[in-house]
């Protein structure tokens, strides 16, 4: 039986579609069979981070109201045996689509795949509570900013509240150099103000907007946020990673974080 | 001087944010938003206001994590009521 994951945040913007994408695609490489499916109905935006977007046939809207199979509606990421995105429709909305149907649906899949991983829409209203529906475990992701961390603050109570036993923190969008001069939120004090636990520290980088660009999730690549969303799938998978040291590399860092 | 005070206050914009959230998480934690202690203190100042001049300009209630002060092991409602002194009624 697998595991049903929801990353959600709360707060838009914050880098969840970016997360669910890494975070699938780096399960994939640890080949796991993972199935990504995009509960942001009316705002998908998954199947392009994907790089996707042009094979979409049917969508989880056709699948909960039965004009398709499930497998049809699948999209096969290329270059992996077990790694598809369910995508979501875009001319219709959350109201599509119930809890309970969603909880059907995700209790089904988890029996044919190892991770379920669900693209939580921003807001708490009924795309959220469609996205936990189903839901074993959360990846919560925030960024060091007053609104985002209240916003994650607000999440952890209605996971609590909705029998979501197990979740865990991402801090993403880290810039050490604001940190360093005071500016920033640390992770420890993102940690220390959430009191949960955390599984990943992404820092900010500019090689996200262009794996984004192209439609390649930079999981497992060289750069720190690649090598930052691999450690979070080695924790996924119950491993204990080291955390990346992301002070000591100075020149490095401020050629990432130099420019404003 | 003052270019040195705002250099500094700039250098703890995140220790204010940690600080700001804490806050605003602790009474929400509590079930005491903003609003909810602001009717507390209407309240408060119509009951006082029958016996006693409340100076409601300088009235002031919070609540906060550590309640030594007003002898609790845990958080506490503070209140500060100044009222003022001539008006007060005699029995």
């Amino acid at each position: 039986m697998g595991e049903v994951i929801v990353v959600t945040s709360g707060k838009g913007g914050v880098g969840k579609t970016t997360t669910t994408a890494n975070v699938g695609t780096g399960l994939a490489k640890l080949d796991k069979k993972v199935v990504l499916i995009d509960m942001d109905i009316g705002l998908r935006n998954l199947d392009v981070v994907m790089g996707l977007e042009n094979r979409i046939v049917y969508n989880l809207v056709d699948v909960i109201e039965q004009k398709c199979k499930i497998n049809q509606a699948f999209i096969k990421v290329k270059g992996y045996s077990n790694f598809y995105l369910l995508p979501c429709a875009q001319t219709r909305d959350k109201t599509s689509v119930s809890p309970e149907q969603m909880k059907t649906l995700t209790d089904t899949l988890k029996k044919e795949f190892d991770y379920v991983i669900l693209d939580c829409p921003a807001g708490i209203e009924q795309g959220f509570r469609n996205a936990i529906a189903g839901a074993d475990r959360a990846l919560i992701v925030t960024t060091p900013e007053v609104s985002a961390v209240r916003d994650a603050d607000r999440i952890i109570g209605l996971l609590d509240a909705n029998e979501v036993k197990q979740y865990d923190l991402i801090v993403n969008r880290l810039r050490m150099d604001m940190v360093k001069r005071g500016e920033m939120m640390s992770a420890e004090d993102v940690l220390e103000v959430l009191s949960i636990n955390l599984i990943g520290i992404v820092p900010d980088d500019e090689n996200i907007v262009v794996s984004t660009n192209t439609g390649t999730p930079l999981v497992g690549s060289d750069s720190l946020a690649g090598k930052a969303f691999m450690n979070i799938c080695h924790r996924v998978i119950g491993e204990e990673v080291p955390f990346l040291d992301l002070n000591k590399k100075g020149g490095f860092f401020s050629k990432i974080f130099g420019k404003k | 001087m003052g270019f040195f005070n705002r250099n500094n206050k700039q250098k703890k914009s995140g220790f204010d944010a940690k600080s700001r959230l804490k806050l605003v998480l602790y009474s929400e934690h509590q079930g005491l938003p903003p609003e909810t202690i602001e009717q507390i203190k209407t309240d408060i100042i119509s009951v006082i206001s029958k016996y006693v001049d409340v100076d409601i300009e300088n009235f002031d209630i919070k609540i906060s994590p550590d309640g030594k002060l007003a002898g609790s092991n845990g958080p506490a409602l503070q209140a500060n009521i100044p009222i003022r002194e001539k008006k007060i009624k005699r029995i």
